[in-house]
């Protein structure tokens, strides 16, 4: 029985309708292992992890092939049998705690709802058990966290509570569905760490079996013992994770394993008069006193791009980088300092704003199937910025809308379907096209990648880059991808909780000096290399940032006892950088960290 | 017109039955008074409540009136005032939730209160009054009930209009520097019919059963003539012998309110 595969698949299909989903996938795994499986998104990867629990989506079926988990066959189960397995034998950890955690109930009675479910423990053995696990995750406060409600801690905090919800019962699988996509790199490291060692300490320290899937090849190599590579629903490769990632046999999976990073951009010309210029800005929300703001979110940024220029602005979430893109669209008025256009000042508000200042600064969002109206054809979408600033109509209007699409490289075709019906790739380039259609100065682009796949991101960059080169687009890249900020912007700004700590030029940020939060940053991006994430210290905190002194105190490994933790960090200026430290800047060295 | 043909040919058969039910109910609100083999008011049969005969197709009613003149007759009043009112309550109510959404702020406040008062005044007292000062006329029924349903519109209607200006689209249009009214009109509304018509489809009901409820009071359709909802209120007492006086009008009601919902289900948006 020990030989025996713990999970075999075989020749499984799932479909919708008579449109199969995935076919004819099959893998086995001995237990007390970790299985990736990756692809990107509508490769199936989530639809093969689910119909390990028996589940389809978007009324699909198991149209064929067998499923065993540790000798139950889940195929042959009825509905009934599988909602006893799932939860029980079975269980699931989803993307985005946030959504699957009740916000009005408890967290410890969330937690603890599985075993009580299926009636394995008492309520008491189950909060010691719970309290454990909380132990084992490196959760703050194990034994009080339980009482607090889902808002009241961390994303990366809830992430891991839904792990020990999932593994509260012992289960003889666990299904990672992409736990870790939608945090921070840095929160994604500490995350990572619990996961491994709570997996590993599963079932008398045996080690859970587990599925996990992801797009992220880097995150994979840190978790699994083997790798399925899915691809358009087909598994296309599957092997020991060393052999997947060392030597791929499959050419989409080497060209997964060999990603293409961006090419680095050409440089714009230098010393050109500022086309946005940024000074002392300070901007927040809520009512503003003295040109403080009730709740601050960005405090004195300053920084100038020239016409042609790119600059990059990263930081974690909530440090302000999508509010600075507001402010300089007016949408959001600063409390104190300006954004010049061209060396005037740009109005803070919109009411005050000329159409030809809008025109000149444009905002391409985030989530594009949200920026989009769901109402709107594409062409409709299009033709509005066209009628509103330069006032074309008729056929002038759809020539224009031709070229937008041309430029964008979309399909002619598309051009009278509702945006509801494209893809998540076609829609950013609509998204992109409406920016363009003003015909701006400048593209501010507020993570316009981070919804789409590596391949279909990789391309909008591309273009982005391209229509740069040509137009002469001075561009504002918001972005949590480190890799392509670097490569594709000549100055790069980090944010760290609104403050800018570091504004640096491409070759100083791709050079080994860093402030003490950028090269964090830059540690925390995973590598392909398994050891990375054992070699890798997790992220300090300690105590609350207080007002006055360096707000990255807290989670500074560097500071100096007696000088950070009395005076406010001073600016310092060298060699292409501009950061806030008491220190010199730090030598970015692996090794040595 | 070749177009309306092709859609008729694509649509699925379920859109087509709807269609085809307000069709009939709007081409009896037209012609009703010409269709009808009886006049309204004349006592045209010496029994009361008899069943279908060839000569009294529905029977008779409680005084012995041709159900059937009274029922085509009654039709053109509850769909001219039913749907009327029911628009106009859609139409005032959903503008000046636009305006109070977008304005925001003092505005919003000002308004949302002042429909909290007008939702607090018993719409029967309100029309028992406006009647006595200006005397019962179709447009001041048609006003009355419009007005009774304008607070539950703008409810509903400034819900839907928060939510949608606190989207991504909304603010990618203020930042082009559009205004208020383009963005109300591009943005947001279009993203509001729906809901809205199904609505209307329920604010219609209601009406239909304000209505009947004015008529007995005798504040409503004034007598010879009736709305459908009256039909049912005047002819109560047969509904013990099962008589067709009182089924025919509220079978009429079922299937006119059940052709409207249909109809708006029908008009779903594409890829919702």
């Amino acid at each position: 029985m020990e030989n025996a595969p713990h999970i075999l698949v075989e020749s499984l299909s799932v479909s919708v309708g008579s449109t199969p989903i995935v076919s004819d996938i099959s893998f086995a795994l001995p237990r007390g292992q970790v299985l990736a499986l990756i692809g990107e998104s509508g490769s199936g990867k989530s639809t093969t992890a689910l119909a390990l629990m028996g589940w389809c989506r978007h009324g699909g079926r198991i149209a064929s092939g067998t499923i065993r988990v540790g000798g139950m066959a889940i195929d042959r189960k009825s509905e009934d049998e599988l909602a006893a397995l799932r939860g029980r034998y079975i269980s699931y950890i989803a993307q985005s705690a946030a959504a699957a955690f009740n916000p009005s109930r408890r967290i410890m009675a969330q937690v603890i709802e599985p075993a009580l479910i299926h009636r394995i423990m008492t309520r008491q053995q189950a909060e010691a058990k719970a309290v454990d696990l909380f132990r084992a995750l490196a959760l703050p406060d194990a034994e009080t966290i339980g009482d607090r409600y889902p808002h009241q801690v961390s994303g990366g905090q809830l992430q891991r509570l839904m792990a020990a919800m999932a593994l509260i019962t012992d289960p003889e699988l666990v299904i990672l569905d992409e736990p870790t996509t939608a945090l921070d790199v840095t929160t994604q490291v500490e995350v990572l760490k619990c996961f491994k060692t709570a997996l590993a300490s599963v079932d008398h320290g045996r080690g859970a079996t587990a599925i996990y899937v992801s797009h992220d090849l880097a995150v994979v190599a840190q978790m699994a013992d083997r790798i399925a590579v899915l691809h358009k629903g087909r598994l296309v490769e599957e092997g020991p994770a060393e052999q997947i990632l060392r030597a791929p046999q499959d050419a989409y999976t080497q060209s997964l394993v060999n990603a293409p990073r961006p090419v680095p951009a050409a440089p714009s010309a230098a010393d050109a008069a500022p086309v946005l210029s940024v000074q002392g800005l300070t901007a927040g929300y809520g009512k503003v006193t003295d040109g403080q703001p009730a709740i601050p979110v960005l405090r004195d940024i300053s920084f100038d791009l020239p016409a042609g220029g790119t600059l990059g602005i990263i930081g974690e979430s909530g440090s302000g980088k999508s509010t600075l893109a507001r402010v300089i669209a007016g949408l959001l008025p600063a409390a104190q300092g300006q954004v010049l256009l061209d060396g005037a000042p740009l109005p803070p508000t919109l009411e005050a704003r000329s159409l030809d200042q809008f025109r000149a600064v444009q905002l391409v969002f985030q989530n594009a199937d949200t920026a989009l109206n769901p109402a709107h054809s594409v062409r409709r979408i299009l033709a509005r910025p066209l009628r509103h600033y330069h006032g074309l109509r008729g056929a002038a209007a759809d020539r224009r809308v031709a070229e937008l699409l041309d430029l964008t490289r979309l399909p002619a075709d598309v051009i009278d379907r509702p945006v509801t019906k494209l893809s998540g790739g076609q829609k950013q380039r609509v998204n992109l096209a409406r920016a363009l259609a003003a015909e701006p100065r400048i593209l501010l682009c507020d993570e316009v990648t981070s919804a789409l796949d590596t391949v279909v991101g990789a391309a909008i960059l591309s273009l982005i880059e391209d229509l740069r080169r040509d137009l002469g687009l001075a561009t504002v890249f918001i972005s949590h991808d480190i890799h392509a900020v670097a490569s594709l912007c000549e100055k790069v700004l980090v944010l760290y909780g609104g403050t800018p700590v570091e504004l640096a030029s491409r070759e100083a940020f791709n050079g080994p000096e860093h402030h003490p939060y950028t090269r964090l940053l830059l540690d925390s991006l995973p590598t392909m290399d398994p050891s990375w994430l054992g070699a890798t210290p997790a992220p300090i905190h300690r105590g609350e940032k207080q007002a006055g002194l360096c707000p990255f105190l807290p989670r500074c490994d560097v500071a100096i006892a007696g000088i950070c933790d009395h005076q406010p960090a001073p600016p310092k200026t060298g060699d292409g950088m501009r950061w806030l430290c008491h220190r010199g800047p730090i030598k970015h060295d692996k090794e040595s960290a | 017109m070749k177009q309306f043909a092709s859609l008729w040919a694509k649509a699925p058969a379920a859109n087509r039955i709807a269609a085809a039910f307000v069709g009939f109910w709007l081409l009896l609100a037209l012609a009703g008074p010409w269709l009808a083999p009886h006049p309204v008011g004349a006592f045209v049969d010496e029994d009361v409540f008899s069943g279908l005969s060839a000569r009294f197709w529905l029977g008779s009613d409680y005084l012995g009136r041709d159900v059937l003149s009274r029922l085509l007759y009654g039709t053109r009043y509850t769909v001219v005032l039913g749907l009327g009112a029911a628009l106009l309550a859609s139409l005032c109510g959903t503008s000046i939730a636009l305006a109070a959404s977008l304005c925001g702020g003092r505005v919003d406040e000002v308004i949302s209160r002042l429909m909290d008062t007008l939702i607090s005044i018993p719409s029967k007292i309100l029309a028992l009054v406006l009647v006595a000062a200006c005397g019962s006329s179709l447009p001041l029924l048609l006003l009355i009930c419009a007005l009774t349903y304008v607070p539950g519109n703008f409810r509903i209607a400034r819900a839907l209009a928060m939510n949608l200006a606190a989207l991504d689209f909304v603010a990618a249009a203020r930042a082009r520097g559009e205004g208020k009214w383009a963005i109300a009109w591009h943005e947001v509304l279009p993203n509001m019919v729906h809901p809205l018509l199904a609505d209307l489809g329920l604010r219609f009901v209601f009406v239909v059963l304000l209505l009947s409820g004015l008529s007995f009071l005798g504040l409503g359709v004034q007598p010879p003539y009736a709305d459908l909802g009256s039909l049912v209120r005047e002819n109560i007492s047969g509904l013990t012998e099962g008589a067709p006086a009182i089924l025919a009008p509220a079978l009429a009601i079922a299937l006119l309110t059940v052709g409207t919902n249909l109809l708006i289900d029908a008009m779903k948006p594409e890829g919702q």
